[in-house]
């Protein structure tokens, strides 16, 4: 790296992950709808996490940012903007930012916005703040993915469409406990997963979700980032790539010449599910939980429609210090406790209730 | 049920940030704040934002929910005490059958209400057993 870039100037100062309690087997989804097991164990995902009756994407958020919070040490009205990256917002009209802000003690004088662009509104919320912060226009900005994930009962996709949250306070390079070496964004318009307004569940491409899509993007986001910054895949410590199951982030990252002893440590899906906008973020949350000051870290988020960013971070000597200020990612991933496919429909609001005459 | 949006709204920062109030002749501390002091009736009042984390004194388990809750049954609610102030608050993450009296909770924010898909959504904080940072405390493997 001989040319600064902007992006330099900042790096993460909190992260802050968050997983709910319940857990869906995927033997669970497979006995109810007949599933064969060739149809899941492909997957590489035991089983999914599943949000209770009382939460959803913004109280996932709230969490999340207020761990982020904790780490940062910051005066939560210094955050002069929340991003909330979504794509299951409880309202389709009313931002999420602005009752996560108000939670988080963050309003009145910052920015607040919903951001959708399926699986990376997350990422481009954490993309918006690190220009902000770069330009100087504020010291601090808060970027939050979060999904209580839809999937219609019976689609391949319920087996692995979860719940989580993940939040980032970003800010100046200094103090910070990852600085944001590079960034790169790569963007088409591609077919390959949508959600018409007021229809409840999601479509998808079939053939357009895995080559055209998602090994696309972040193939020629990566790439394309490597080769402007000179880095090539051994350099580097960890490798988060998005994950919409098991499978897709390692294929994609031997595909680029990572190691799994590279990308092991930021899989999360497999013991989770895709929490969507959360999903290679929490990836994120889990490899800063264990970094080293030094590590050099690539994550690669991916949204359909169709989009990646690429983030090249190093660690610095912060990240000790703060790592225990909060409930790491593993903290939550141990907290948890299987239902069964009825429960699941309950706590999802898939069983309707009929008013009582 | 219907509920006051302006009631609701005016209470939203207590409630999503856990403020008690102190008074400023007595000195108690009480939540959600009311206009007066519920121990000397003195005016004098001034914010204070409470710990997140409290013990569990007593609790009951309804489990006959009527209307719009029937979905969140059983619902639990619980006396928590932090550091001597006393809060009652519905209890989340947690099935009756794993409570005891004693039991460390934390507050969190979570869905209040939802009186129908039209309204408005209300938040509010939780008590949920704790979890601990680092410690990996809270963790269980069984079945619901």
């Amino acid at each position: 790296m001989t040319q600064e870039r902007p992006e330099s100037r900042t790096g993460i100062h909190g992260w802050g992950a968050y997983v709910p309690r319940w857990r869906l087997p995927m033997e669970e989804i497979a006995r109810v709808w007949g599933w064969p097991p060739h149809q899941y164990k492909g997957l590489n995902v035991k089983e999914k996490s599943v949000d209770s009756p009382d939460e959803d994407s913004t109280t996932m958020a709230i969490e999340a940012g207020y761990n982020a919070l904790l780490r940062a040490k910051v005066d939560p009205s210094e955050i002069k903007a929340v991003f909330f990256g979504s794509e299951s917002k409880p309202y389709a009209v009313k931002p999420s930012a602005t009752i996560v802000a108000e939670a988080l003690g963050i309003t009145p004088v910052t920015m607040a916005s919903d951001l959708e662009f399926a699986c990376r509104a997350g990422s481009e919320g954490l993309r918006a703040s690190i220009g902000l912060v770069s330009s100087g226009m504020m010291k601090y900005a808060m970027a939050i993915g979060s999904d209580t994930a839809q999937a219609e009962p019976g689609d391949v996709l319920e087996f692995t469409a979860s719940s989580g949250a993940v939040a980032f306070i970003v800010g100046p390079r200094e103090g910070a406990a990852a600085v944001f070496e590079a960034t790169y964004t790569y963007v088409t318009d591609t077919p390959d997963f949508w959600r018409r307004a007021l229809k409840p569940y999601p479509r998808h491409g079939e053939g357009f979700t895995g080559e055209p899509a998602y090994f696309h993007h972040i193939m020629s986001s990566v790439k394309n980032l490597l080769e402007e910054t000179g880095y090539k895949p051994s350099d580097f410590k960890y490798a988060v790539f998005h994950q919409p199951n098991g499978k897709f982030p390692v294929r994609v990252g031997k595909r680029l010449g990572f190691t799994m002893e590279q990308i092991e440590p930021g899989l999360v899906t497999p013991f989770i599910g895709n929490t969507y906008n959360a999903s290679a973020l929490l990836g994120l949350a889990r490899v800063l939980d264990r970094a080293d000051p030094g590590d050099l870290i690539l994550v690669a988020p991916f949204g359909s429609g169709a989009g990646s960013d690429t983030y090249i971070l190093r660690v610095t000597e912060a990240v000790k210090e703060k790592q225990g200020l909060a409930p790491r990612f593993d903290d939550y991933l141990a907290r948890r406790k299987t239902i069964d496919y009825a429960l699941y429909t309950r706590y999802r609001k898939i069983l309707t209730m009929l008013p009582r005459g | 049920m219907t509920r006051s949006l302006p009631v609701w709204w005016r209470r939203r920062i207590p409630r999503y940030r856990l403020i008690g109030a102190r008074c400023k002749e007595c000195g108690k501390i009480h939540y959600p704040p009311r206009t007066s002091c519920p121990y000397c009736g003195s005016n004098s009042l001034e914010e204070v934002q409470l710990p997140r984390r409290g013990i569990l004194e007593s609790y009951s388990v309804i489990y006959s929910v009527p209307g719009d809750n029937r979905l969140n049954a059983p619902i639990i609610v619980g006396l928590v005490n932090i550091n001597g102030v006393r809060i009652v608050a519905e209890l989340t993450d947690v099935l009756p059958g794993e409570l005891s009296t004693g039991l460390e909770v934390e507050a969190v924010v979570r869905k209040i209400s939802e009186t129908s898909d039209t309204g408005i959504i209300t938040y509010g904080v939780k008590f949920r057993p704790v979890l601990g940072a680092g410690s990996g405390a809270g963790q269980d493997t069984g079945e619901a």
